[in-house]
């Protein structure tokens, strides 16, 4: 029960504790920030008109977003090996993560570019601007303000789905709850300590989340 | 080599179907279970009460705030610690339903939220109760707000089930990580596995873009 709750096991295992979280960190930021690249390069494929770029980055989004991200963990882990590559668990997460929130940040983007009205575009034209232009004075600064929201909420997805990659032995905040587990048998302490840091991060990302989101609603009521 | 495993694969592709069929269960039941509790908890929510308001916030700030993977190891190692013994399976239902309905009770709050204040009062004058409100009034209209995102959180279900093989379930994704130890093709055992899910999953997300398409209208 709450009432055996034993603070001292936490003290006792958090400086690994601190370890999982500051890994969770850096997989996050490492991973997202790749998925950035990985999104804008798919979204541009997506949106091109030729076809060869097109169908490969529209099949690639569809899988990616219809299968479990666990599943596409396992299919680096386990099938990359069988390719003759061997890259170590940690690197093996990243990528999983990087192509899978890639597929959602080339939508986002995509949905981002696409509000811009088309009235827009065709003033940019009329004022004589060229294409490169019109994408720089016109269609960046409006799509980049609607997409800061959602990528935020994508970052707080992609925290929490780094988590899974405990399942793949990476010493993670997750795994280090379940180390706890195996080694005390205390998995109160340890799985509602591991929430609790999780929550923290979910706190701070929402909060910034919502900040972009009022400064661009304020910004677009000007 | 590969011709062999494939052979085998082809040779254990039943088991992949009793994956696939304990899958196709767990995520049956749970959009079921999550739907009827997500719309409960959704009408309280965007209700007046405050208290049961703030306790909802706080259920849901949890949900969305942790790992599904954290909160099935809280249902799986902690209730047995208050003396709630729960085998993998039911574990893994309560863990989604918990998961599941927290996320479908803010679409439906959204959705009611986002019908006009007037709708409400235009019931009130026509006599009509609380409940009668809800169903003849406000959540028919509020329906177009929600159909859309809910399809979209039901094929984020159906790919979290993939999750509940931490706990030994033995749906699809537990049945490909069993295989790939004894058949060490993962690229092979896994694209199966993959493509499994995309068969429930792809159907679903066709149907939530045609949606939001025609809502959008």
């Amino acid at each position: 029960m709450l009432a055996d709750f034993n603070l001292r096991i936490i003290f006792e295992y958090l400086p690994l504790f601190l370890t999982g979280l500051r890994s969770t960190f850096f997989i996050s930021a490492v991973s997202i920030f790749l998925a950035l690249i990985a999104g804008t390069i798919a979204c541009a494929c997506r949106i091109s008109s030729i076809k060869l770029l097109k169908y490969p980055a529209i099949a690639y989004i569809e899988i990616i977003r219809s299968t479990p991200l666990l599943v596409q963990i396992y299919f680096l882990y386990f099938g990359l090996p069988t390719l003759g590559i061997r890259v170590p668990e940690i690197q093996t997460g990243i990528i999983a993560l990087m192509l899978n929130s890639g597929a959602y940040i080339a939508e986002i983007i995509r949905a981002g570019i696409t509000s811009v009205d088309d009235g827009q575009i065709e003033a940019g034209v009329a004022s004589g601007l060229n294409y490169f232009q019109r994408m720089r004075f016109i269609i960046l600064p409006q799509a980049l303000g609607a997409t800061v929201p959602p990528l935020l909420g994508q970052s707080i997805v992609l925290v929490k789905d780094s988590a899974l990659l405990s399942l793949i032995s990476v010493m993670e905040l997750t795994r280090v709850g379940q180390t706890m587990t195996s080694e005390r048998f205390m998995p109160t302490e340890a799985f509602l300590t591991v929430a609790f840091f999780y929550m923290c991060i979910y706190f701070c990302l929402k909060a910034l989340a919502d900040w972009s989101q009022r400064k661009l609603i304020y910004r677009e009521a000007y | 080599m590969m011709a062999f495993y494939f052979s085998r694969l082809v040779e254990i592709f039943p088991f992949f179907l009793k994956g696939l069929w304990m899958t196709s269960q767990i995520a049956f039941i749970s959009l079921f279970t999550c739907t009827l509790l997500g719309f409960v908890l959704g009408i309280l929510r965007s209700g007046k009460n405050k208290i049961l308001k703030w306790i909802i916030g706080v259920y849901v700030s949890f949900v969305r705030g942790t790992p599904f993977v954290v909160q099935i190891f809280i249902v799986f190692f902690i209730l047995p610690e208050w003396g709630i013994q729960l085998k993998a399976f039911p574990a893994a239902l309560l863990a989604m339903a918990i998961m599941g309905s927290a996320f479908i009770c803010e679409i439906v709050a959204g959705g009611i939220n986002a019908i006009s204040k007037g709708q409400w009062e235009a019931g009130t004058a026509s006599g009509l109760t609380l409940i009668q409100q809800l169903r003849l009034v406000i959540v028919p209209q509020a329906m177009k707000v929600i159909l859309p995102p809910l399809v979209g959180q039901y094929v984020l279900l159906i790919k979290d089930t993939s999750v509940v093989s931490v706990i030994g379930v033995m749906e699809l994704t537990r049945v490909g990580w069993v295989t790939v130890v004894r058949i060490p093709e993962g690229l092979m055992v896994f694209s199966l596995v993959g493509a499994l899910y995309f068969v429930i999953s792809y159907p679903l997300i066709l149907l939530s873009n045609y949606l939001e398409r025609r809502m959008a209208i």
